[in-house]
């Protein structure tokens, strides 16, 4: 009894909380935009009955998302959120792994203190390091400060309210998920085998990329996925640090929804969205369960 | 004994330069006279004074702090009653999809969980408030929480648990004194987990919230927009100082009971 209702609980919860609200969301995605409150329609009424249920299924429809295929602001969102989120992937591979490797490679009495290092930032709230961003990368910010003072630049650069805004905005908020799960499987590494590789004539730079590499490949894999899926679908970074000029689908999703006030639309961005997302999360699974049935 | 080479030394010195350069800045900026941020005009801890007179930004501490600390409850209990249900459950019917629910709301965009929470409670008719941030919170937190629950259960040895049964034992019983001690450092991490992400959600509690209740997050990003201002810089500050305070508290806490229970073991081996 008691185990029942242990399970009971909790599952009940996320059917109401999580299973529900995504299938409302699934509904209003097929229904019309509607000058009225809630503002779409149909509604179902239950009142008539099973002429009302009938009634309700004829009139969904699948006319949002032709229209989102139509509409090249929603391709270009899509297809550029997907752009935005594997370059800033590769830029947070390039400045995590150097970091990653540096702390594996360190005296072992050092390793605590640098992992908490890490993990600091990660407990700091998220808005407030966006926001610390601003204040360095506007047009009389900081680094423009710098730069025009030491003479490098002669014009200010113009960094935020751009592309390249967000990308330093993805490295530096998601930087502690790919050295984690890197620096985990190159502190697992065993020295001998890099020992052996010299030992058998392999320059240092050759047994890193024939040894070290191969070896960090789980890591690197499972870090890049922690940074990847979850930049497709950020809001935060692109709004504050990307300005209007930047087009990400979370954006797109959010001002559907309060600006235009298109419920339909927003929330047929949303399903796409999640079709987009459920491919990486599929692969990241996998290779995931490949790394523990070796491992 | 290993030192530091060359290389490694300038990569780590370079990457937390960059982790921490932007908050340094940040916070020195809190003690600028000037009310224009880029410009220095000498030391002055105004800016905290103004934030500490600000009845809009107390308020909305409050109501943040309020919402984290009881979704963060919730969840710690949901969570862990889901952990065990799902490493100790055995087969149930629905498992799949029960498991389904608990990961997926991990790697779910924000702006989809609060789309969809918002439409919800909606449709019911509930009216928003803390109440609907609340459960919001504890819906996605919870899902942290038995991650973190569930991989600690799912290594601890179950023959003590059987030991306890065998002893006469209810399984309410074997649960609270047996397994529920050797639990909980994993549902006090969850439980900071979940408190420090419902801190820290934007976009959820954006849709979620009603028109009384303004949290932190929303507050500081609808400020935020306008630009940057030293009331913001000094507010930030606070927070960081404290996560750090915390964090390393938390740390040195459970440095010590790993050493005191390394000397435990010592102990039992010498007997």
């Amino acid at each position: 009894m008691r185990r029942k209702l242990l399970i009971a609980i909790p599952y009940f919860w996320l059917l109401v909380l999580f299973l529900v609200p995504f299938l409302i969301v699934l509904k209003i995605s097929l229904s019309d935009t509607a000058i009225a409150r809630p503002p779409y329609t149909p509604t179902l009424d239950l009142s008539l009955g099973w002429a009302g249920v009938k009634d309700f299924f004829s009139q969904l429809d699948m006319e949002n998302f032709t229209f989102l295929t139509e509409d090249a602001l929603y391709w270009k969102a899509y297809l550029s959120s997907l752009e935005i989120a594997l370059v800033a992937t590769l830029a947070t591979l390039i400045v995590g792994f150097p970091i990653a490797y540096g702390m594996a490679k360190a005296p072992s009495e050092w390793r605590p203190t640098l992992m908490m290092l890490i993990i600091l930032p990660f407990w700091t709230s998220f808005l407030i390091r966006i926001y610390a961003w601003i204040g360095i990368l506007s047009n009389e910010g900081y680094l423009n400060q710098i730069l025009l003072w030491s003479g490098i630049i002669d014009e200010p650069l113009k960094i935020i309210n751009t592309t390249m805004a967000v990308y330093i905005g993805i490295v530096y908020t998601y930087l502690p998920f790919m050295i984690l799960p890197i620096y985990a499987t190159l502190e697992k590494l065993d020295e001998s085998l890099l020992e052996a590789a010299e030992d058998l004539g392999c320059s240092r730079l050759s047994a890193f990329w024939l040894v070290t590499l191969p070896l960090a490949k789980p890591g690197i894999i499972a870090g890049c996925f922690l940074v990847f899926i979850p930049a497709i679908g950020e809001f935060v970074i692109p709004s504050l640090l990307g300005g209007s000029q930047t087009l990400m689908i979370g954006k797109v999703l959010w001002e559907e929804f309060f600006s235009n006030r298109d419920w339909p639309v927003a929330s047929a961005v949303a399903v796409i969205l999640l079709l987009i997302l459920v491919i990486p999360i599929i692969l990241f699974q996998r290779n995931e369960q490949k790394n523990r049935e070796e491992g | 004994m290993r030192r530091f080479t060359w290389f490694n030394a300038t990569a780590l010195t370079f990457g937390f330069a960059f982790l921490y350069l932007p908050m340094l800045i940040l916070i020195t900026y809190s003690f600028n006279e000037s009310r224009l941020v880029t410009v220095w005009a000498g030391f002055s801890t105004k800016w905290y004074g103004v934030l500490l007179h600000d009845k809009a930004f107390l308020s909305a501490a409050w109501i943040t702090l309020k919402v984290a600390v009881m979704s963060s409850t919730f969840a710690a209990i949901l969570g862990t009653m889901a952990a065990y249900a799902l490493v100790r459950g055995g087969r149930f019917r629905g498992r799949t999809l029960f498991s389904g629910m608990i990961y997926a709301p991990l790697v779910m965009p924000d702006v989809i969980t609060g789309l969809s929470l918002l439409l919800l409670f909606i449709a019911i008719g509930m009216d928003r408030g803390v109440t609907t941030i609340v459960l919001a919170h504890t819906t996605f937190s919870m899902c942290f929480v038995s991650v973190v629950v569930s991989s600690r259960l799912a290594t601890f040895d179950q023959s003590l648990e059987e030991a306890a049964l065998d002893l006469g034992c209810t399984p309410f019983d074997a649960f609270r004194s047996v397994t529920l001690p050797i639990i909980a450092p994993a549902v006090i991490s969850g439980w900071l987990l979940a408190f420090t992400l419902s801190l820290d959600d934007l976009v959820i509690s954006s849709f979620t919230t009603g028109p009384s209740s303004t949290t932190l997050p929303i507050k500081i990003y609808s400020a935020v927009r306008l630009g940057v201002s030293p009331e913001i810089n000094a507010l930030s500050s606070i927070m960081i100082l404290i996560v750090t305070v915390g964090v390393i508290a938390a740390s040195l806490v459970s440095k010590r009971s790993i050493a005191l229970q390394k000397a435990d073991e010592q102990k039992a081996l010498q007997q």
